[in-house]
């Protein structure tokens, strides 16, 4: 049976790996799971200079899911490399190193610097993220500034580059084909759906930031239309991710299109679940007698 | 830390709205800390996902135990589970309180509500017996107090409403008992944060040492989502810092308060 799956020249062991932002940098959760187990270790957005985030409260529960404005709290290149990146390199498994920037020019720096790292074994362009002012969403909810973005890193660096792209468009379509046509070698569908909430008895919303990005099982059904809609658009391959919770979660990701997938926000709170979901697939394989998990990627029967 | 699932062993009433779970947690347990906390998942939740943080009561043995108030849907839910049933518990984790020792500082315990909770292993594991001074609202706000007296502290109590004890806020014993002597005395607090605030405050007016438990919005419980920072003093300014790892338990001086919650 065949669980490996290339995303680009990035070799995964079997299709999981988690959702940056949900797994710190690997090291708090090594404590509560073997992380050498999982496809690849995705970690935390970095960008250039370390970034304080946002006030607090920074999340919020809400019906199967929950909200987060953390404001993408991060160590900067530096701080990454000298705290979280020891641990990280010597792992059995990749690391997906998310990356964002303010600019293009940002963008590209920071693949730069990682590229100079060596031993990474992707980057993820956060184009996506709902919560800070400059930089982030912006990129990823207009082609020309998206393919700008992959355009120059592309130029930065040979390491796989993964575009994690906005929820927040009417049509995701032309958006995944600026990216492949801009050099990306895979696409990560999808990141949080701008939202808020409001506390009814002090009137104020439960987020410091006031808006913030929906994730968890809420968003799920949401999400597989977005690979499904993706994957018609592009040839690369699709890491799908929103809501996953059990191995049928990650199975339906498969089905409409992904060639991998990420466990995010059930992380927070069953921080067993990335293991649970391969073993689960490696079950749906035997009991269907699929010797490869790729024949799963965009099997479903759209026909009646 | 562990993730176990865990049995729950008994679980009762203790007044009004506030509960004792105690829960077997053989390899949890040994590993306890003053101060530590316990993130439990209450799977008949359904689909309010997160684990609910609980500051831990009592070890005994191979169980532990924790103190709450019914206060919302996680509590209200976790009250109506019986004794045989199962919780998903990551556990014991955070950094705790110093345990006081012969010969050190006299340790003062300040509690706020069920932030007393909190505050029964730190008297038990301490080898310098000391005074709890404990606040609420009504008399019936007032936990454990039979369980210091059991162990041989002094409890000194005061409610709002005056139905037990001074009238006002924990603050006045505290600040009645300092003027009489703070010297080689430490603080150490649990509860609201403007209580804390307050007794930070007195720590300072009186230049003696306090450690603070404090009280963030919590998601993971293990630093990974940066959900429960408070502001933190770092050279000449401050940073962010996680209160599920590197709290809650913090040096009063290291705190930068913001507008009271």
């Amino acid at each position: 049976m065949n669980l490996s799956v290339q995303i680009g020249k990035l070799r995964m062991q079997n299709p999981v790996t988690v959702a940056s932002g949900t797994f710190g940098y690997g090291a708090e959760y090594a404590r509560l799971i073997d992380v050498n187990q999982l496809g690849a270790v995705t970690v935390k957005g970095i960008r250039l200079n370390p970034v304080p985030g946002n006030p607090t409260p920074r999340t919020a529960e809400v019906t199967s899911g929950m909200l987060n404005a953390i404001g993408l709290q991060g160590p900067g290149v530096d701080g990454f490399i000298k705290k979280y990146w020891p641990f990280l390199r010597e792992l059995k498994v990749p690391t997906i190193i998310n990356i964002w920037g303010t600019t293009v020019e940002e963008y590209a720096e920071v693949a730069r610097r990682f590229d100079a790292l060596g031993g990474v074994g992707a980057l993820e362009l956060n184009v996506s993220c709902p919560n800070i002012k400059e930089g982030g969403a912006q990129f990823g909810t207009d082609p020309k500034l998206l393919s700008q973005v992959v355009t120059a890193c592309r130029a930065a660096t040979t390491l796989p580059l993964i575009t994690k792209m906005s929820p927040n468009v009417p049509n995701i379509a032309p958006l995944a084909k600026a990216a492949e046509d801009a050099g990306s070698d895979a696409l990560a569908v999808t990141n949080s759906f701008p939202a808020m909430a409001i506390d009814v008895n002090t009137r104020k919303p439960k987020l410091a930031n006031i808006t913030g990005g929906l994730t968890g099982p809420a968003i799920k059904p949401i999400a597989v239309k977005l690979v499904w809609e993706a994957s018609k658009a592009v040839k690369i391959p699709i890491i799908g991710m929103g809501g996953i919770q059990n191995a049928d979660d990650a199975i339906e990701f498969l089905m409409a299109g992904a060639t991998a997938v990420a466990v995010g926000t059930a992380n927070f709170y069953e921080p067993q679940t990335s293991l649970q979901v391969i073993a689960g697939i490696r079950d749906f394989m035997e009991k269907k007698k699929i010797s490869d998990v790729k024949e799963i990627t965009g099997s479903f029967l759209p026909g009646k | 830390m562990h993730e176990q699932t865990v049995q729950i062993v008994s679980h009762e009433r203790d007044a009004e709205s506030y509960f004792r779970l105690v829960l077997r947690a053989p390899q949890i347990a040994p590993l306890i800390q003053p101060g530590q906390f316990a993130h439990v998942r209450i799977l008949p939740l359904k689909d309010a996902l997160l684990r609910r943080p609980f500051s831990i009561f009592q070890v005994a043995g191979d169980t532990f135990s924790i103190l709450y108030k019914n206060v919302g849907k996680g509590t209200q839910a976790l009250s109506r589970m019986r004794a045989g049933e199962e919780l998903s518990v990551i556990a014991p984790l955070g950094h705790g309180f110093t345990v006081p020792k012969a010969g050190g500082e006299t340790p003062l315990l300040v509690a706020g509500g069920y932030g007393m909770a909190a505050m029964f292993l730190l008297a038990q594991r301490s080898t310098q017996r000391g005074i709890v001074f404990v606040g609420g609202r009504r008399r019936v706000d007032i936990l454990c107090e039979k369980d210091f007296a059991a162990i041989g502290w002094e409890v000194r109590v005061a409610t709002e409403d005056g139905s037990h004890g001074e009238k006002g806020f924990v603050t006045i014993p505290l600040l009645a008992e300092l003027k009489r002597t703070a010297a080689k005395r430490k603080l150490f607090a649990c509860g609201p944060t403007p209580m804390l605030k307050a007794v930070g405050k007195i720590a300072e007016d009186f230049n003696m040492p306090a450690e603070l438990s404090m009280d963030e919005h919590m998601c993971c419980g293990v630093g990974t989502c940066l959900a429960c920072v408070i502001k933190v003093k770092a050279g000449d300014s401050w940073e962010y810092q996680r209160t599920c790892t590197e709290g809650p338990v913090y040096d009063s001086r290291q705190i930068v308060w913001e507008g009271t919650k």
